[in-house]
């Protein structure tokens, strides 16, 4: 156990002692008990940049569980201390705020707390760990402290509808991923993220390279909210606003992104990881940024925004991937469209932080999140407003701020894609820019509807339940920390070329680098009059003119039907699978108990027939059998009569008296097979037997007197005639397949000898096979005891 | 002997199994009863029928009936005795308290869904 796992396992211990806080220092908002621990964590991890900036990494292990090769091995390199940065960073200004955020008497703030911090810890474990069990344990755990944040104001029910969501959405690609990490395991041996990088070949040309690719991605789909698995997010704004700027927009949706990321030396080569990654996310890039423009609420649109963004993010790494098909660094285009990525992940989750944070500004000051009934505020919220206009602007990609940056770079990479001939992209590339271009058109729109709808036009009072004023001081920090870093990474973007985003390519693209090689990053803020310049100014144009025209083409929303919607599909799916467990069970679960016999026995006759025909078991061999003389006849004939007469009489009392007459017969065949014991036994037992139903049914007081013979049935005729001709089969079949002969031999030689008995099943019952009589003692007792307690025990007699 | 007997315990399931699926509580009891009978019989033919004199020492009998499947059926009889006893009871007991000895009647209630 090193200081690294100890970081990894902090925010976990610190959150079991949150309750006790919370009780005991009640009258200090728990929040700041909290914040420390980010903070520390961030500068602890900063302190690894120095290493990971000159390619190397941090390795400690820990043995779990050594036998399964399950061991928690922390691992930082470039990627994972990026994201670390990320989540420890964010994580204290999003406490920061929440603080400000969060009524100290109002709130469950202790489960608030707990659940926040199992977050971290559970993303912490993600990013940082090498062992692929470890790190799906992590996985599961930000899916879980996921849901119970979504769901922290449970008496709503849309929360609970959304938490649901949103669980069994990434559960289901959380499962996938195992199933992926199990087939990696089977190619490789083992669980070691950097073992198994090591034999890229063996996977890529293994049989099972499709299907753990398939359940990867899947994994990382649902979490990222990529296309079509994007509906848990818009949902899970039901969240409070903290949770929503930080689970939602820069922390798990991005554990996706990371994991295609880390899997890219892996599947990168293939072909259908670049159409599926670089695909997936230009369709949800798209899907994305348009239905985000339909939104009325804030966070839908914030939520809609961050599907399309983690789509942009996807299909910058999917064109990364391209990187990979090159010899080294020399000429290589592609390596900018990871740089892009990495760049816009940092990006994305500065401005959208804010954007979150303001939004939860506007709400908990206004009361409203609707900007159908906002307008005109910046007259009141000047900071608040100069925040969304620097994030939105941002996100639009407009300069002199970070998004303008990594929005070029963008245009860039999808360009290029037009050059390359493999893959089919000499037909289809030139959809790569265009959706881009359109993508970042409907981008601009949503951005300045954010902005525009919110903080100018006319101001209605009578429409809002509080008075709006600028938020308290506390809540502006973390958004104005984060729009300065926004503003700060516009202007001097190569500030953490060398430091972050150099030693994160080198973890995404590991094959490209040789000794003490490191990439390039410079990212100018001036390229000339290049093709993405124009396109960049194509995308304002276009954007100012549908901004303006919004009102007019907003009806085009309403030509695409609500039942063709993905959230349609998925109630639908949800609802029609419970009624049709509902239905189904409800058909073979009647209630009856002649039902269940008939699917037993019918289950058994199929089971043995296709048995005796499949293994052409049936066999009759007359040679081993003995003479059956008149008196065997008599009795036999005696056994079927009796038991056939069973079925058409009336009266109880004769079918009783019937069965009695089969179970003495029975016994006079134990006399003929030389069994004097067992005939005197069942001669005893019958009597008792018969006298026990002949007590039970003629002193019945409320038995009603309707005495009718059976009814026939055909299906109960058929079954009974398949069980009665299958035993006689398998019995047929058994006796004439004698594999070996009796044990009895010894029995009969050393009855006398060793146990100084003659009467040998009285020996064997006593002494050779004493347990079963010890048992079958005991079954009897029991059954008396039982007897005497269903006689005796009346629990509800004084109810009546 | 062994194929008359496997055909007449084959009719005994098969009565039995009729009885079984019926709705009256009695007919499935004496079904059980009949299914028990049958088992039994099964043992020992399947254990071999008249090879010898009775398993016990002390006449100069050559060779014995095989003892060990008949030590299994006496268990088996007692214990079958014993579980059918209880079930007698059971069924006593359900009709005082439900009225009926009719299962298809006996479904449950709404409450114990």
């Amino acid at each position: 156990m090193s200081y690294l796992h100890l970081a990894i396992l902090a925010p976990l211990l610190l959150s079991i002692f949150m309750p006790f806080f919370y009780k005991r220092f009640h009258l200090i908002h728990t929040g700041w008990f909290v914040l420390p621990l980010p903070i520390l964590l961030f500068l602890y991890f900063l302190s690894f940049i120095p290493i990971t900036s000159t390619q190397k990494t941090v390795t400690e292990s820990f043995n779990w569980i050594p036998s399964l090769g399950i061991n928690f091995v922390a691992k930082v390199d470039g990627l994972g201390l990026l994201f670390a940065l990320l989540i420890t960073g964010i994580g204290a200004l999003v406490v920061l705020y929440s603080i400000y955020y969060l009524a100290k008497n109002k709130e469950k703030l202790n489960t608030f707390y707990v659940y926040l911090l199992l977050f971290m810890g559970a993303m912490l474990g993600v990013v940082l760990s090498d062992n692929l069990i470890v790190m799906y344990a992590f996985w599961e755990l930000t899916s879980f402290s996921s849901f119970l944040l979504i769901g922290f104001w449970y008496e709503r029910e849309k929360s609970c509808y959304g938490a649901q969501k949103s669980m069994l959405i990434t559960v289901f690609g959380g499962l996938a991923m195992l199933g992926g990490i199990i087939l990696l395991y089977i190619m490789t041996g083992t669980f070691s993220m950097t073992e198994i990088m090591s034999q890229p070949n063996e996977i890529f040309h293994h049989d099972l390279f499709i299907p753990a690719l398939l359940c990867i991605l899947l994994g990382a789909f649902t979490k990222s909210a990529q296309f079509p698995f994007y509906i848990w997010l818009p949902d899970a704004m039901e969240a409070p606003t903290p949770v929503s700027a930080y689970l939602h927009s820069a922390t798990m949706v991005k554990a996706g992104i990371y994991l295609v990321a880390r899997f890219t030396p892996i599947f990168g080569e293939s072909s259908v990881w670049f159409w599926l990654v670089a695909g997936v996310g230009l369709i949800t890039l798209c899907w994305g940024s348009i239905f985000a423009v339909k939104q009325t609420d804030l966070k839908a649109i914030l939520a809609f925004s961050t599907v399309s963004q983690l789509g942009l993010i996807m299909s910058l790494l999917g064109v990364g991937a391209f990187a990979l098909h090159y010899e080294g660094l020399d000429d290589n285009i592609f390596t900018a469209a990871t740089t892009a990525a990495v760049f816009h992940l940092i990006n994305h989750a500065t401005f959208k932080g804010s954007l979150f944070m303001a939004a939860g500004i506007v709400d908990h000051e206004t009361g409203t999140r609707d900007i159908r009934k906002l307008g005109g505020l910046i007259h009141f919220m000047p900071i608040t407003f100069t925040i969304s206009m620097i994030g939105a602007f941002s996100m639009a990609g407009l300069p002199p701020f970070n998004g303008f940056l990594s929005k070029e770079m963008f245009f860039t990479a999808m360009v290029r894609v037009t050059e390359m001939n493999m893959f089919h992209l000499e037909t289809w590339g030139i959809s790569f820019p265009v959706l881009a271009w359109l993508a970042s058109i409907f981008t601009f729109v949503y951005s300045m509807i954010l902005v525009f709808k919110t903080f100018t036009g006319k101001f209605q009072p009578e429409k809002l339940d509080k008075k709006p004023h600028e938020a308290p001081i506390g809540m502006l920090i973390s958004p104005i920390i984060l729009v300065s870093l926004v503003i700060i990474f516009g202007i001097f973007p190569n500030l953490l070329s060398d430091s972050l985003i150099s030693p994160a390519m080198a973890a995404i693209l590991p094959s490209l680098l040789h000794a003490r090689e490191a990439f390039e990053v410079h990212i100018s803020f001036w390229h000339g009059p290049t093709i993405e310049l124009f396109m960049t100014i194509g995308v304002i144009i276009m954007g100012l003119i549908l901004y303006k025209t919004y009102p007019k083409w907003q009806k085009i929303f309403k030509v695409i039907p609500e039942k063709l919607s993905l959230n349609h599909v998925y109630d639908q799916t949800i609802k029609g699978s419970q009624t049709a467990a509902n239905k189904l069970t409800n058909m073979y679960m009647n209630g009856s108990i002649r039902t269940y016999l008939v699917y037993i026995f019918a289950f058994l006759i199929t089971l043995l027939t296709i048995t005796l025909m499949w293994k052409k078991a049936f066999k009759l061999d007359s040679g081993n059998v003995s003479f059956i003389g008149v008196y065997e006849w008599v009795l036999a004939i005696l056994v079927v009569v009796g038991s056939i007469s069973i079925l058409f009489v009336k009266s109880r009392m004769t079918s009783i008296i019937l069965l009695g007459a089969v179970g003495y017969t029975v016994s006079l065949f134990y006399i003929v097979f030389r069994a004097p014991d067992l005939a005197l036994t069942q001669l005893v037992i019958e009597t008792i037997s018969v006298a026990l139903f002949l007590v039970c049914f003629y002193h019945l007081p409320k038995l009603r007197k309707f005495e009718t013979r059976m009814r026939f049935k055909l299906t109960n005729a058929l079954i009974s005639l398949g069980v009665g001709s299958v035993v006689t089969a398998i019995a047929l079949s058994a006796h004439s397949h004698k594999l070996f002969s009796s044990i009895s031999q010894y029995y009969v030689e050393n009855t006398y000898e060793k146990a100084a008995g003659k009467n040998m099943v009285n020996v064997i019952l006593v002494d050779f096979r004493g347990f079963d009589t010890l048992f079958e003692i005991t079954v009897l007792a029991i059954a008396s005891l039982g007897i005497y307690g269903m006689i005796k025990l009346r629990l509800n007699r004084g109810k009546e | 002997m062994e194929i008359l007997m496997a055909i007449v315990i084959g009719i005994l399931f098969m009565t039995a199994t009729y009885l079984m699926l019926s709705k009256s509580l009695l007919r499935i009891i004496v079904g059980t009863g009949l299914l028990s009978h049958g088992a039994h019989l099964l043992i020992l033919t399947m254990g071999g029928l008249k090879r010898g004199s009775a398993p016990i020492l002390g006449g100069n009998a050559e060779n014995y009936t095989d003892p060990l499947p008949q030590a299994l059926i006496l268990t088996a009889i007692v214990i079958s005795f014993g579980v059918t006893a209880f079930f007698l009871v059971l069924a006593y007991r359900s009709y005082q308290e439900l009225g009926t000895d009719n299962v298809e009647e006996m479904r449950g209630t709404e409450q114990n869904d």
